[in-house]
C-alpha cells in the first residue's frame, strides 16, 4: 500500500500546528527583534485555559459549541499571560543588550512550567482533554484523515488569511508593518509603539491558543512540558520560513512537518540507510534541512521581503 | 521608572521562586525534629524524579521510603537509632542524579540510598556510591547490565558494583515473560517493536525481540520515538501499513499513552504492550479511553492482592501522603526497609552501637537481608539482584488496568 497521501496528510497537520505557534516567534521577533523563548510556554499556558474552560462547562455540551469557546477561554488565558510578560519581563530591558531579554525570556519559561506544574490540579500528569468522537474520514483508500487533523488544517488557513488581512489592510495592522520597518520613526509619526507591541505579544499568544485547542483535541491530553518541544519546533520553522515573516512562519512550519514526516516514513528504506531512518532520527533530517536551507538563504525561505515584515 | 519595573519585575520572580521553593520543601520542615538526646541519627537516601513527567512516580517513591522510616522509628525497630530520609530530585536527568549521590555521599549520616527510579540515571550513580561504600537500593531499576555487567547477554554476567541493588525483577525476567504472554496467551504472531532509545526502553525492548523470535514470532517493523514529543503518527502509519497485529513499545508511558492512542486512531486495532514503564494510570487518561486490550508486565504480583501488602496499604493511606504511592510503592518501602534491616544487623552485632565503618558494614550486612515485605520475599543474590521473580501481566479493561495474568518467571 502507498504510504505517501497518509503520510502527506500528517505531515502537514504536523506543520500547520507548528505554523500557528511560530507565528507568535515572527510577531514579536518583526517588530522588537526579541525571541521570545516563552512563547512555548504561553502556547501551553491556552491549552490550560482552554481545559479550565471545559470543565467549567456543563458536561454534554456538544461539541461545536464547546471548541469556539474553549478558544476564547483559551486565548483568555495565553493572552493575559503574554501581555503581562511583556509588561512586567520585556518593557523593562527594551533598550537593554539583546542578551538580556533572550535570558529573561528562558527564566520565564521555566517559571511558568513550574507555576502551572504546583498549581494546576493535577497538572503533574498529563491531563485529558476532550476529543473528536467518531471514525476518521476515508478521502482516498490509502488516505485517511482524522478529525482533529481536518480541524488544524481548515482552521490555520482561516487564521492566517484573518491576520494577513488584519495586518495589511487595518489601521493597526499598517501602524505594525510601520513599527517593525523603524520603531523610532513610527514613534515621531503618532504612532503607540506600546501598544503595537503589546498588540504583537497578543496576537502571537492568540494564535498559540488556537493551536493548543487542535493540539489537545488531537492528541487528548496537555502537559506542562508541552511548549517546550513544540516552542523550539515552532521557532525552528519561524527561522526556516524567514523570521520576521507571518506568512514565513507558516511555510516553513509546513516544511518541518513534511519533513519529518517524510523522514520518519523513507529514509529507512533508502538503500543503505536503514540505521538513519525512522523517528529517531525525524529531528536530525529537520534541522539538516534548516541548515541546507539557511545556507543556500541564510534570510530562510520568504525572508526577503522585510518591508512585508509585521 | 524603568528602575521600578526592574524592582516590581525582580519581586514579581523572587517571589515566584520562594513559593515554589516553599511548595518543595514542606514535607521535610514537618518530619524529625523529635529525634531525642540520645538517639543516633541515620539517614536513608532518596533520589528520584520528584517533579516532571515522571514526578507521580517519584513522589510515590519518597514517600513510601519516608513510611518505613517512620514506620522504624515508631516501633523502634533498631534500638537507639532514629532514621529520617533526604529526599532530592534528579528530574529523570542522568547529571542531577550524579549531582545527587554526590551530595548523599557527602553526609555522614546517611548510610544508605533508595533510587534512582530511571535505570539511565542509576548509570551516573553507581560509580558515585562505589567509591563511598554507600549502599543503593533501587526500587525500580530494570535494566540487567546495571547489577551483571554490560556482558550479561553473552552469558558473561559478572557484578560490576557491589554497593548496588534491587528489590524488582530485571528486564531479562520482564521482556521474556511479556515475550511469552504475547506469543502464547494472547496469541499474536507479528507483533511491531517501538522503544524510546533510552537505556530501559531499548534494553527491555531488544530482550522482548530476541524472546518473541526465539519463540517462533515474527518482528515485522521496528522504530523509536523521541522522549518529550507528542506526534508519533508518521510511526503509527507505518505500524498500520506493516500488517502487525501487536505492538510492542519499550518506553514510559508519557509517549506510550499516546503512541498507542495514535496507532489505534489510524484504525490499526491491535493491541499495544509494554513494560512497568508504561503500567500507570496516567497511560491510560493521557489517551483518551481507546486504548482498552493494552498490555503491560509489571515486576511482582498486585500490590493489592498481596497480604502483605495491606498492611502498607493502610499505613500509606493513614499517613496522609499528597500523591498516591504509584506503581513503585511497595518496592521503595522493601527497599527502605531492607537498608533499615541490614542497619539493624549492623548495630546488633557492634554492641547496640554503630561502628565506625558503618557504610561498608551496611553493605556486608545487605546481601544476608531476608524478610517478607510488601511485594514478598525480599533477599538479593549474587549480582545484588532480587530473588523475587512474580510478574503480573496487565490489560486495560474499561479504562483501567486490571491483572490478568501473574505467575513466578520460568527461563
Amino acid at each position: 500500500m502507498n504510504e505517501l497521501p497518509q503520510q502527506l496528510a500528517n505531515g502537514l497537520a504536523l506543520g500547520a500546528l507548528y505554523g500557528l505557534i511560530a507565528i507568535g516567534y515572527t510577531m514579536v521577533y518583526g517588530i522588537v527583534q526579541l525571541i521570545n523563548f516563552a512563547h512555548g510556554e504561553i502556547f501551553m499556558i491556552g491549552g490550560f485555559g482552554a481545559l479550565t474552560t471545559y470543565l467549567a462547562l456543563p458536561s454534554g455540551t456538544s461539541l461545536m459549541v464547546v471548541i469556539p469557546l474553549m478558544i476564547v477561554g483559551g486565548a483568555i488565558a495565553s493572552v493575559a499571560v503574554a501581555t503581562a510578560a511583556e509588561r512586567f519581563a520585556y518593557r523593562p530591558l527594551r533598550g537593554a543588550p539583546r542578551l538580556a531579554p533572550l535570558i529573561t525570556a528562558i527564566g520565564l519559561s521555566i517559571v511558568l512550567q513550574q507555576l502551572v506544574w504546583g498549581f494546576y490540579p493535577e497538572a503533574k500528569k498529563p491531563r485529558s482533554f476532550p476529543e473528536f468522537q467518531g471514525e476518521s474520514f476515508k478521502i482516498l483508500d490509502n488516505l485517511y484523515l482524522q478529525r482533529a487533523d481536518a480541524f488544524i488544517l481548515v482552521l490555520a488557513p482561516l487564521c492566517m488569511l484573518a491576520l494577513g488581512l488584519f495586518v495589511a489592510k487595518s489601521r493597526s495592522g499598517r501602524a505594525m508593518q510601520a513599527t517593525a520597518q523603524d520603531p523610532d520613526t513610527a514613534k515621531l509619526m503618532g504612532i503607540n509603539t506600546d501598544r503595537i507591541i503589546v498588540m504583537a505579544f497578543a496576537i502571537g499568544a492568540a494564535f498559540a491558543a488556537v493551536a493548543s485547542v487542535a493540539y489537545g483535541l488531537d492528541k487528548g491530553q496537555i502537559n506542562f512540558e508541552m511548549g517546550f518541544i513544540l516552542g523550539l519546533k515552532a521557532f525552528t520553522a519561524a527561522v526556516l520560513g524567514g523570521i520576521g515573516n507571518i506568512y514565513g512562519a507558516m511555510v516553513g512550519g509546513v516544511v518541518l512537518g513534511l519533513a519529518e514526516a517524510l523522514s520518519i516514513a523513507y529514509i529507512e528504506e533508502i538503500p543503505g540507510m536503514q540505521q538513519l531512518g525512522g523517528g529517531a532520527w525525524a529531528n536530525v533530517w529537520a534541522f539538516v534541512l534548516l541548515i541546507v536551507v539557511l545556507l543556500v538563504r541564510p534570510q530562510g525561505l520568504l525572508g526577503e521581503r522585510v518591508a512585508d515584515r509585521a | 521608572m524603568r528602575h521600578r519595573s526592574l524592582i516590581i519585575l525582580t519581586t514579581v520572580l523572587t517571589t515566584g521562586a520562594l513559593t515554589l521553593t516553599a511548595c518543595g520543601s514542606r514535607d521535610d520542615n514537618s518530619k524529625g525534629n523529635s529525634d531525642s538526646d540520645s538517639k543516633t541519627t541515620v539517614v536513608i537516601g532518596v533520589d528520584a524524579p520528584l517533579t516532571g513527567s515522571l514526578s507521580a512516580l517519584g513522589q510515590g517513591i519518597k514517600n513510601s521510603v519516608d513510611l518505613a522510616a517512620k514506620t522504624a522509628n515508631k516501633n523502634n525497630e533498631v534500638p537507639g537509632i532514629e532514621f529520617k530520609i533526604e529526599a532530592l530530585d534528579d528530574q529523570a536527568v542522568p547529571a542531577s542524579g550524579q549531582a545527587n549521590a554526590t551530595k548523599l555521599v557527602g553526609n555522614k549520616e546517611v548510610l544508605g540510598a533508595v533510587g534512582p527510579l530511571n535505570s539511565g540515571v542509576a548509570q551516573s550513580m553507581q560509580g558515585v556510591f562505589e567509591k563511598a561504600g554507600l549502599t543503593q537500593v533501587s526500587p525500580a531499576n530494570t535494566n540487567p547490565a546495571l547489577s551483571q555487567g554490560d556482558n550479561w547477554g553473552k552469558g558473561d554476567s559478572k557484578r560490576v558494583f557491589k554497593t548496588y541493588f534491587r528489590t524488582c525483577a530485571t528486564d531479562v525476567v520482564q521482556g521474556k515473560f511479556a515475550a511469552q504472554y504475547l506469543y502464547n496467551d494472547a496469541k499474536k504472531k507479528k507483533v511491531y517493536v517501538v522503544d524510546d532509545k533510552q537505556t530501559y526502553g531499548a534494553g527491555l525492548a531488544a530482550i522482548f525481540s530476541t524472546e518473541f523470535k526465539r519463540l517462533g514470532g515474527k518482528v515485522v517493523g521496528t522504530d523509536h520515538v523521541t522522549v518529550k514529543e507528542t506526534d508519533f503518527s508518521s510511526t503509527a502509519d507505518k505500524v498500520k501499513s506493516s500488517g502487525a497485529d501487536s505492538v510492542y513499545y519499550g518506553g514510559q508511558y508519557p509517549e506510550g499513552g499516546l503512541l498507542s492512542d495514535q496507532i489505534k486512531k489510524t484504525g490499526a486495532k491491535i493491541p499495544t504492550m509494554g513494560g512497568d514503564g508504561i503500567y500507570d494510570p496516567a497511560f491510560i487518561s493521557a489517551s483518551g479511553e481507546a486504548n482498552d486490550g493494552d498490555f503491560a508486565t509489571s515486576v511482582g504480583y498486585p500490590v493489592e492482592a498481596l497480604p502483605t501488602a495491606k498492611q502498607f496499604i493502610a499505613d500509606y493511606n493513614a499517613g496522609g501522603y499528597k500523591d498516591p504511592f504509584a506503581a513503585y510503592g511497595g518496592y521503595s518501602y522493601d527497599a527502605g526497609w531492607a537498608i533499615i534491616q541490614a542497619v539493624k544487623a549492623v548495630v546488633a552485632e557492634n554492641d547496640g552501637k554503630l561502628p565506625e565503618d558503618a557504610r561498608a558494614k551496611v553493605t556486608e550486612a545487605m546481601a544476608k537481608v531476608s524478610f517478607d515485605g510488601v511485594t514478598g520475599k525480599v533477599s538479593f543474590d549474587e549480582f545484588g539482584d532480587t530473588t523475587n521473580k512474580q510478574l503480573t501481566v496487565y490489560e486495560v479493561q474499561k479504562g483501567a488496568w486490571k491483572d490478568v495474568k501473574s505467575a513466578t518467571f520460568e527461563d
